[in-house]
């Protein structure tokens, strides 16, 4: 059983990282009733230890789902993250929990809010590059994503 | 008589707060008085030796308090300086900007140096120890604090202002996290009087 529930999860991740270069140009995945629009990661500067990452999550499906946590290549340490202004103070910390993404809406993972933070990185991306990483949701399960490296947000396709 | 005169201050003391408050207003600046955000400083630099605020005197310089473990705040305003900086050219020749490390513990001076490399070279690191760091970020009126993570880590939390210094080394005025871009240029041509 437990190797079925091994051989199903890889299997999962192959054919959702098949869809995602079928999808190629659009960055949208899908994963049951989640789709995943647009990851991004900004370039980071010389010697930075840390990046973002940003997308649109919607839920689709009758249930709230809840981004639990997340993987990616360029380093062993993700996090999920909010950040918010109170009036001139930059306020950061990471969710527990996880991101709730409610039935049948889009939560926004964007600068000066939400974001999948990347620390210790192994390397740091480069503009213009892509990177790998995962996204694993309570309920919807595991998917592989692609992080287009762009210093400015991309628009919507 | 002792009763009119204690009310008789307090009036004068509400007329005096109003006054300013409306002074301070009308500037178009916070309502906490101009006049005592800053102070002198002495820090290491991360380019080598130290900077004494002594020594900025005449010329206008900017501060900005943050870490190179910041995800956005700090490579955007950083960013947004190179670019202005260059938008500036030789009229900003002389503004020099200090990036200073609110995470001292980590943020070691070759660390800072290369990471401020891929900015503008006029933006330069300070390195203070922790106590030099609670006096600048106290004459500044700036907040830092640590924020632990789930990994044993910590992130921080910081003023996101940069604080534009006059010839006298007073606060002329601030650039907010995400400030127009027009407005952070006229707020700089303003400082340094082109």
């Amino acid at each position: 059983m437990r190797l079925f529930k091994e051989l199903a999860f890889a299997a999962t991740l192959s054919l959702a990282s098949i869809f995602a270069i079928a999808s190629g140009h659009a960055h949208e995945i899908k994963l049951g009733d989640i789709v995943i629009s647009h990851p991004w990661s900004r370039p980071a500067p010389m010697a930075s230890d840390v990046a973002a990452g940003f997308m649109k999550i919607t839920n689709t499906g009758t249930a709230d789902d809840r981004l639990v946590s997340a993987t990616a290549a360029i380093t062993g340490t993700v996090q999920l993250h909010d950040m918010k202004m109170e009036g001139d103070v930059m306020k950061m910390s990471e969710i527990p929990g996880g991101i709730v993404i409610p039935t049948g809406q889009t939560v926004e993972l964007k600068p000066k809010s939400l974001h999948v933070m990347f620390m210790d990185l192994k390397r740091a991306p480069v503009e213009g590059e892509q990177f790998k990483g995962t996204l694993t949701f309570e309920k919807a399960g595991t998917v592989e994503i692609d992080y287009e490296v762009t210093a400015q947000a991309p628009e919507a396709h | 008589m002792l009763r009119f005169i204690r009310i008789a201050s307090l009036v004068a003391a509400a007329l005096l707060a109003a006054v300013t408050g409306y002074v301070y207003l009308t500037r178009g600046e916070a309502v906490v008085s101009v006049a005592d955000i800053g102070g002198p400083f002495r820090l290491a630099s991360a380019n080598g030796g130290v900077v004494d605020s002594q020594d900025l005197a005449g010329k206008p310089f900017a501060v900005f308090f943050g870490f190179t473990r910041c995800p956005e705040v700090c490579p955007t305003t950083m960013a947004e300086m190179s670019a202005a900086l260059t938008e500036l050219g030789d009229q900003g020749k002389d503004l020099r900007v200090f990036f200073v490390t609110v995470d001292p513990e980590r943020d070691t001076a070759d660390f800072l140096k290369d990471y401020l490399s891929s900015f503008d070279p006029r933006i330069e690191a300070l390195v203070p120890t922790a106590d030099e760091l609670a006096a600048m970020a106290r004459a500044f009126r700036a907040f830092y604090a640590k924020s632990p993570t789930s990994d044993g880590g910590y992130t921080m939390d910081h003023t996101a202002t940069v604080f534009l210094m006059d010839r006298q080394g007073k606060l002329a005025s601030t650039i907010s996290y995400g400030e127009e871009q027009a407005t952070r240029m006229a707020k700089l041509r303003k400082l340094l009087g082109v």
